[in-house]
Parts: structure tokens; sequence; C-alpha cells
């Protein structure tokens, strides 16, 4: 299997579904003549044209809004934010327009198009530029999030969410798009990963590090580490977050008996808040430990170094996570 | 279109494009089945809206419900004009809208009740009356928020290559939104066929317009190169004229329009609010009801014109009474929506993996 960037393979999904779907473009700041922000829609201009590749002035709210108009009626958009801090001026339309339009008119007009980006911290850019998102999105009913942490997945997620009828949110990690990993070649077919598809990246006996996007390779990381300690853990990637894999979730809690949520965003009613509320409503009598959250340190992020270390989720903290839901102190 | 020909060309009256054509102000542009066509639509729009107040009153519509009473001319001029294949789209007030698009005064009514017989099944209410087969594209409860989906179906029609045009509807507090700038500029920039319609009623709520904006609202559209115009939106006569010259134009391919349509709300903001009172006076209110009430304006110009008699506009206002309660009886003997309703229409594609409602019920 070739291996390819995260960047390459985002790319990739954005030209076979052009090629297939005349109905789908991509508009937002940088993705045509500049070739995106991250370089993500390289060469798409030239390959496509400036009717399905368009540069869009700095009006996050006006051509989110725009595309949601252009998907009332039936064309499926792509929205790129340069990054998804700047959505934020845009979620009247993702959350007031997009995700209940199907809804409010009764099913008449559902809303297929994907708001893109990339989301979470990066290194040193402080308060605005280093937040992730994903509960901004998550929380309404009628949007779809998907997050995926590995050349892989970015592809084939984003290829389904392009698919997909609904409004997609899919974010991707800032600091991802140069990772590289195996991806099917083109020519092998159809590469589609369903929505709602939760995947074992580890498998494991002890405690289950649960997560999602760019955290996967740092619980990855954390399971390398804790195996020398001999303790086997099981890193299960959500990979979309609506719809959630509850079924995976509970098959993993049920098999190790202790669970750690880690996560990007803030701690206080984040993405983990959920996971925790669905393992003690549904698998409470499998538990050994509480459920145990890693998270960003609830402040926004500093720019200074150090405290910017201190602010994100790192492999210590999950260690010590792990260790404690284990009762290994 | 006539246009003026004064240091600003882009820049109409359609007051001078009505002058111009000569002949009683433009009414002999028009048949005498056509003018009274207006009538007939306009006394409907009236007698709707009358009737969604009643029922407002003994509780049958809850919520919020925007009455347009008064901005008949309006709502009939921007659409009656246009073709099927055009699109449709406004704010809150948006209930004669959809009747001037073609949506069925019954399913209407039933909306506003919250039946499942309604255009929306129920789910949206007064304000996102929707009809996609009819290209009526709602119905939007957040002030300017519908601009920048219009111009997302200008683009789509420039994108498909195709000939419609869409009309947007604003009212005259949302050209202070963001939105209603992004949209114009990327109108301009894109040369989308979009027709933005401000109706100015002069009040935003309880806030009259000179309050909150730096200049008049019909040089708010200025500073996009898009061409702004004005029009008396209470004469459905010179409305229609210079909406029909224009949407032609705009098929033709002369891009975005900023229009001002000078109007007139003779109810309250919403059923919840006073007519007059802290706001504006109850003279004022009752003054422009006598001098610029859209239908006594076109009844006036008929019967001088000698086109309609007094006989005529009773049998078209009792026809307009008997739809408006056809409608009523509809929506009443709608079923409310079964209680599985309350989980469809949240996604339309309801994939085979993972769980979308968190809501716990489905266990």
């Amino acid at each position: 299997m070739p291996e390819i960037t995260y960047r390459e393979a985002l790319n990739q999904a954005l030209a076979e579904e052009m090629e297939r779907d005349e109905s789908v473009f991509l508009l937002g700041e940088e993705v045509a003549e500049y070739d995106g922000a991250y370089k993500v829609s390289k060469g798409l201009l030239e390959r496509f044209g400036p009717r399905r590749v368009v540069d869009t002035p700095i009006s996050e709210l006006g051509f989110a809004g725009l595309g949601v108009g252009a998907a009332m009626t039936g064309l499926r958009p792509i929205v790129e934010f340069m990054t998804f801090n700047f959505s934020i001026l845009a979620l009247d339309q993702v959350i007031n327009s997009a995700a209940k339009m199907y809804y409010m008119t009764g099913g008449q007009i559902p809303i297929p198009m994907v708001f893109r980006g990339p989301t979470g911290a990066a290194l040193q850019l402080s308060a605005q530029h280093s937040q992730a998102c994903e509960t901004w999105y998550v929380h309404a009913p009628g949007v779809k999030l998907v997050t995926p942490g590995t050349p892989a997945d970015a592809k084939g997620l984003l290829k389904a969410s392009i698919r997909d009828d609904d409004p997609v949110a899919f974010m991707e990690g800032e600091l991802l798009y140069n990772m590289k990993g195996e991806v099917p070649d083109p020519d092998d077919g159809d590469f589609v990963i369903p929505l709602g598809k939760a995947e074992v990246k580890r498998e494991g006996a002890d405690v289950s590090l649960i997560t999602h996007g760019k955290m996967v390779n740092l619980a990855l990381q954390v399971a390398g580490k804790l195996e020398k300690e001999d303790v086997d853990v099981e890193v299960l990637d959500l990979r979309t977050l609506r719809p959630l894999d509850v079924d995976a979730i509970l098959a993993s809690v049920r098999k190790t008996n202790r669970a750690v949520y880690l996560e990007e965003g803030w701690p206080y009613v984040g993405i983990g808040s959920q996971i925790v509320t669905t393992i003690q409503e549904e698998a409470f009598d499998y538990l050994d430990a509480p459920v145990l959250r890693v998270t960003q340190a609830d402040v926004p992020m500093p720019y200074a170094k150090n405290l910017e270390k201190l602010a994100k989720p790192d492999a210590d903290r999950v260690v010590a996570a792990c260790n404690r839901v284990l009762y290994r102190d | 279109m006539p246009k003026t020909e004064t240091q600003d060309e882009k820049k109409t009256d359609a007051n001078d494009g009505a002058e111009k054509e000569g002949g009683d102000e433009g009414i002999d542009r028009f048949d005498r089945e056509q003018l009274h066509h207006f009538m007939r639509e306009m006394l409907l729009y009236r007698r709707f809206e009358e009737k969604a107040e009643e029922a407002y009153a003994i509780g049958k519509i809850g919520g919020f419900c925007h009455l347009h009473i008064g901005q008949e001319a309006v709502a009939l001029g921007f659409i009656g004009p246009l073709q099927e294949k055009d699109y449709v789209i406004t704010a809150y007030r948006d209930h004669t809208q959809a009747l001037a698009k073609g949506l069925e005064p019954g399913p209407v009514m039933a909306e506003l009740f919250g039946r499942d017989g309604g255009v929306s099944r129920g789910k949206g209410g007064s304000m996102h009356i929707f009809g996609a087969e009819q290209r009526f594209m709602g119905g939007h409860g957040i002030v300017g928020a519908q601009v920048p989906l219009a111009a997302g179906m200008g683009w789509a029609i420039k994108y498909r290559e195709e000939d419609q045009v869409c009309v947007c509807f604003l009212g005259d507090a949302a050209v202070n939104q963001g939105a209603f700038h992004e949209a114009m500029n990327m109108s301009a920039v894109w040369e989308l066929p979009v027709i933005y319609v401000v109706e100015n009623n002069e009040y935003g709520m309880g806030t009259a317009i000179e309050r909150v904006s730096a200049v008049s609202i019909e040089e708010r559209g200025e500073g996009y190169g898009v061409p702004t115009h004005s029009v008396n939106g209470q004469d459905i006569i010179e409305t229609w004229s210079f909406v029909e010259d224009l949407v032609k134009e705009v098929r033709d391919g002369a891009g975005p329009q900023y229009v001002e349509a000078r109007t007139y709300r003779f109810k309250g903001h919403s059923m919840s609010d006073p007519v007059s009172g802290t706001y504006r006076s109850k003279d004022e209110v009752e003054e422009k009801k006598e001098k610029e009430d859209p239908i006594s304006v076109l009844r006036e110009r008929l019967f001088d014109a000698e086109i309609m008699t007094q006989d005529e506009l009773e049998a078209l206002d009792e026809e307009a009474r008997k739809v408006a309660d056809e409608a009523v009886e509809f929506a009443e003997d709608s079923p409310f929506p079964s209680e599985e309703e309350l989980y469809t229409h949240v996604y339309a594609e309801l994939n085979e993996h993972g769980r979308l409602f968190m809501d716990g019920r489905d266990r």
C-alpha cells in the first residue's frame, strides 16, 4: 500500500469526488490560486477550473451561508475554513441554517454539504488560533462530525462525508497534514469509510484509551510506553463523533473494565463528558474504576512555550490517568 | 427598464420609469384581467392574514406570528412577475410571499396551526414556511441570515448555467447585519442573479430605521457596485411594472440588484406587540392606513379608470374571504403530527453505523 501524507490523502479525496460528481465544488479562503492555506487543495484549480474551485473574500459567515444556499438547491458544496477557529463567525449559518433546515422544512430541503478545515492546537499560536472546535458543532442535532486521525481515515471519511446527504463538519488536525501513512491505491477501487464506525487502533486488555482526531497518535504513543510496563492499552479511535459508535465504546469497556477519554478540547461539557455519561449509563456494572478524562487545561491557550506545554494534554498526563484507573499509583 | 440619466446611472426611482411610459401612470401596461388579478391576490393576502390574526387571538396559532398586512403589494409585485422556476426567499414575515409563490392557502394556514398538513409538516410554524417544489425557500428566523442563502441560490443558478432569478426579501433592519454586507459583496464579485428587496416599513420591531441607520435605506446598498433602486411598494402597478422589467434584465445577465420597497406595516411587529404606542403614534398608523393602503390605492386607480366596479370588488372580496375561511377549515381538519415525527427529518441520511441521537430515548 502506498504511503502518502494526510494532506495528500485529503487532496485525493477531494479530486476523486469532484471527478465523480459534477455537483461537488470547493470554496473558501485561498483554496484556488494559493493552492490552499495548508495546500490541501493543491492543483485542484488547474484540474477543475475556477467554476468549481473558488477563492472567497474573508467573509466566513457570508460564504458559509452561500454554501448552505447552494446546497438548498441540491448542489454539494465543500466549504473550507482556513481553520475552524474562524468558523465561529459562521456558526449562525451552520447551526441555525444548515443543521435545522431539513427539520424545519418538514423534510423538504436537505443540506448535503461539508464544512472542513483544521481544528485544534498548533504550536505557539496562542488563544484565538489554537482551540478544539468539536463541541461547538457536535452539540447541534442535524450536524454530523468527523475527525480523522490518520491519512487513510482522512481520505475514506472525507469521501463518505461528501457523499452524505447531511451537513458534515470535517475537522482535520492542523499538525497532521505532514503525517505519513498507508492509504489504499486509488487504482485498487473506491476507498470509502462509512461514518459512525469507530476503529480499534490497537487492541488491548487492561484499559480502554478512547479518543478522536489528532489525539489518536498521542494515545498510540502512550500505549507503546505502557506496554513496556506490561500494561496492555486498547486504543479506540471514535473517528466520527456524530454518529457516535456507542457499540464500539461499550464493547471495549466491557472487555477492559476501565476507560480514559483523551481529547484536545476543554473539559467543561466537552466530548469526554458525553462519553463518560454514555459509559456510566450503559456499562456501569462493568466498570472497575471511575472513567477519567485528559483534556486541555480549562484556560485559553497561552503563548509562552512552557505554559502552552502545561495547557495541552501530553503523554505524561495520559499515562498518569491510565495508571489511576488501573490503581497503579 | 428606463433609467434616470443623472450623475449616478446606477440609481433609479421606479416613479421615473412609470412616468416615462406615460398613459395613466403605467396602468395601460396591464389588461383588465391582470388588474383584477392584482386585486384578487392582494385581497386574499389581506383576508388570509386577518384569519391568522383571529386564530392567534384564540390560541390556535402559537409562538411568534408576523403579519404582512399593509405590505401586500410588495409580496405580489416582487413575486408575481417571476416564473415558477425562479427562487424566492424571505425572513419570518413570510405568509403572503408563500401564497404569492403559489403555495396553497390551506397548507400554509395548517403550518401556522402546527398541523401535519402544514407545508413544513407542522415543524416550522409561522416563521418557517417552505415550498421546495414551488421554489419558495423560506421562511428564516434570524435577521439577515437569508441574504447569504439567497446568494447561494444565485450561485447555484450560475453554476448550472441556468437563467433563473432569485428574489430575496429582507427587512429594513437587516441591512445592519454583517451577513447582508458580506452577501452583497460576494453577489457583486460573482455577478449573481439575485434581486435583494429591502421592505422598508420604517421600523425594525419598535426602532425607527433613522435611529439606527447612518444613511437612508436606499444608500445602504451602495458601495458594492450593485445598482440600487427605490420603488413605491404601496402601489402594485408601479411595483409590478418595475419588477417585471428588472427581472428581465437580471435574467439576461444584469447581475445583482438592490431595491428599496417603501412600505408600511399596519400591525405590530408580531402578534405579541402593540400596533402603536411607545415607538409610533396611533395617528401615524391611521394616516398611513388611510392614504397608503395598497388595496385602497389600487381600488382608487381602478375605479378612476373605470376598470372595476364596486360590485366586482365586492365579489372579489367575497371570494378572498371564502378562500381564507377554507384555509382555516383545512388547518382545523388537519391532525397534529404523530409523535413519531419528533425524530424524523433531523437527518436526511441515517447512517448504518453509530448513534445519531444522544438523548437515550431510543434505548
